[in-house]
């Protein structure tokens, strides 16, 4: 799959994707479907370094560089985190690291999920967000 | 109620409960919280306030704010007053013996730390047991576990049966040695479990060994009575018990507390300093270093005012009555099992759900205007020793209905069709 859209782009996809919903119900429904459907990661890569805690759910998130490109893969043991980890791929795998540096998460607050980003301490999200920028920035480091 | 007094929440006749205008006493309560009406089942973690506690809040603020035991001016003189009165209402609350017995914290972990920090640090040495129970909060079993690591003390754990009760039979083989400290909760917060604290007591008293209990989950629930206990410390939280958050007690017997060394420096806990010496306050103020919470402690009063307006009694059967119409109807739930099954618990409710992870659990209630609790509850061990990592909990107070557990039910049926 060649990504072309942007960050920016991919979020704005989302954020009306979700406008069709009326019911908190439907739209959560969805991002537990996402997150049924996200791949999950190898037991092998669900290690302690690959690890993000949190104080009820964890994540677990890999990624590799390929072609100038960062390729973010993630699992969670709750189902609506993983489907939130579902669309953070989206918008951010598939991009330069500059990109993913400097890119603005947004999307989250337009459909009205971002109090889940900010419970840091009962899951894992808001620290994926900044190690999956951690990674990115490590491959720029790297490729300069 | 008709026929009960305007100014009761309880019916005269039946000496049952009006809940509807228990419910009124709590402004909190009526609002929606997306989008729907708020069930609070989160009260093992904080209780709601009662507009009289709110207002009395106010009500020092506005009018006799000032710094205690120091001044000379009225107004402090009155704060001062209100504030030893708290401590009279919390020596009655508990039936202690003697008011230096109050000693007022920021809450129980405070207190227990407290105790770990000057009696601990005085009087356990190497080689000395810490008996804790397998069910204690963190707050009660961290305190010591860093005691025993800097004394090298031994730590042991009352065991726990699968009903989630504790294994009395099991202490007479656990208080053979050096057993110098006995610390037990006198009601799970994740389980709800009531202990028998005074045939625990009874038992370490015959070996010599001082107890403490973390009450923070009976304060709002059981009648206290440390001396009928035999307990040596008891702490609590007022925060659990309607009144505000920041403000909780030690009661520890006097002699004991005579004979440890203050917990902080500073104000109010000297007698008389110089450069060089300073000899320490009396009981209680030797260990209320610095300008204390004021304004909660004597919120505080009002809390156990109300309290007592309700009556414990009547508290419970409350709390009981929703327990049992959430605890029939969960039941039926497939793929649900309860944790902590004890024959003598409090209104506690915690559960896991086959396939289902508590957190998902927890934000789609959430989304239904339910609060409830999830996760390890601060008793990691514990969950470890159920083989689990976390519960869904709801947790019962006074004001809540068996309406609203229908609501809890509905909602948990509702959240697993969407989460499987």
């Amino acid at each position: 799959m060649n990504k072309s859209a942007t960050i920016e782009a991919i979020q704005e996809e989302i954020a009306n994707e979700f406008e069709f919903f009326d019911e908190w119900d439907e739209k959560y429904g969805y991002i537990i479907e996402l997150g049924k459907k996200l791949p999950p990661l190898p037991e092998e890569s669900k290690i302690e370094s690959n690890i993000i805690k949190g104080c009820q759910s964890q994540v677990w998130m890999t990624s590799t560089y390929t072609d100038g490109k960062v390729y973010y893969r993630a699992d969670s043991d709750a189902i609506i985190v993983k489907g939130l980890i579902s669309l953070l791929i989206r918008v951010l795998s598939e991009h330069s690291p500059s990109e993913i540096v400097s890119g603005d998460l947004f999307f989250l607050d337009k459909i009205g999920m971002m109090q889940h980003l900010s419970q840091t301490r009962s899951n894992g999200l808001a620290s994926m967000v900044k190690q999956m920028k951690l990674h990115a920035l490590a491959y720029k480091a790297k490729s300069l | 109620m008709e026929t009960s007094d305007k100014n009761t929440i309880i019916n005269s006749k039946s000496m049952a409960i009006d809940i509807e205008k228990i419910r009124k006493e709590f402004p909190i309560l009526h609002q929606q919280v997306n989008g729907k009406p708020l069930v609070y089942f989160d009260n093992a973690a904080t209780t709601q306030k009662p507009q009289v506690v709110i207002d009395s809040l106010v009500k020092y603020y506005a009018t006799i704010n000032s710094n205690v035991h120091r001044g000379i001016h009225t107004l402090s003189e009155k704060a001062t007053a209100e504030y030893e009165s708290s401590r009279e209402a919390v020596k009655t609350f508990i039936n202690a013996s003697a008011r230096e017995e109050i000693i007022f914290t920021k809450g129980t972990t405070e207190s227990i730390n407290l105790v770990a920090a000057t009696w601990g640090r005085q009087n356990i040495k190497k080689g000395d047991i810490l008996v804790l129970s397998a069910m204690e909060h963190h707050s009660n079993m961290v305190p010591w576990q860093m005691l025993a690591q800097e004394k090298e003390a031994v730590v042991r754990y009352i065991p726990i049966n699968d009903k989630g009760e504790l294994i009395l039979e099991a202490l007479d083989k656990l208080f053979l040695g050096n057993i110098k400290l006995v610390a037990v909760n006198h009601v799970s917060n994740t389980l709800g479990t009531i202990n028998p604290v005074k045939e625990i007591a009874k038992k370490a008293k015959k070996v010599g060994a001082v107890v403490v209990v973390d009450g923070a989950q009976a304060a709002g629930h059981l009648d206290l009575d440390v001396q009928d206990l035999q307990v040596d410390f008891y702490a609590f939280s007022g925060h659990k018990m309607y009144a505000p958050t920041g403000i909780g007690v030690l009661y520890g017997k006097k002699e004991l507390l005579e004979s440890m060394p203050p917990y902080q420096g500073g104000g109010e806990m000297i007698s008389e300093v110089s450069y060089d010496t300073c000899s320490f306050n009396e009981l209680p103020y030797k260990f209320e270093a610095g300008t204390p919470n004021i304004a909660d402690a004597i919120v505080l009063k009002t809390a156990i005012q109300f309290i007592n307006s309700v009556g414990k009694k009547v508290i419970r059967e409350q709390e009981s009555k929703v327990f049992k119409r959430a605890l029939e109807q969960i039941q039926t739930i497939e793929g649900l099992k309860l944790i902590g099954t004890a024959s003598e618990k409090v209104g506690v409710l915690s559960f896991v759900i086959e396939g289902i992870h508590h957190q998902d659990l927890g934000i789609l209630l959430d989304q239904e205007g339910i609060a409830v609790r999830t996760g390890h509850h601060c008793t990691q061990p514990l969950m470890s020793k159920f083989g689990i990592a976390g519960t869904t909990r709801a947790s019962f107070a006074l004001y809540n209905t068996e309406e609203e557990t229908d609501i809890l039910v509905r909602g948990i049926k509702k959240a697993i069709k969407m989460l499987k």
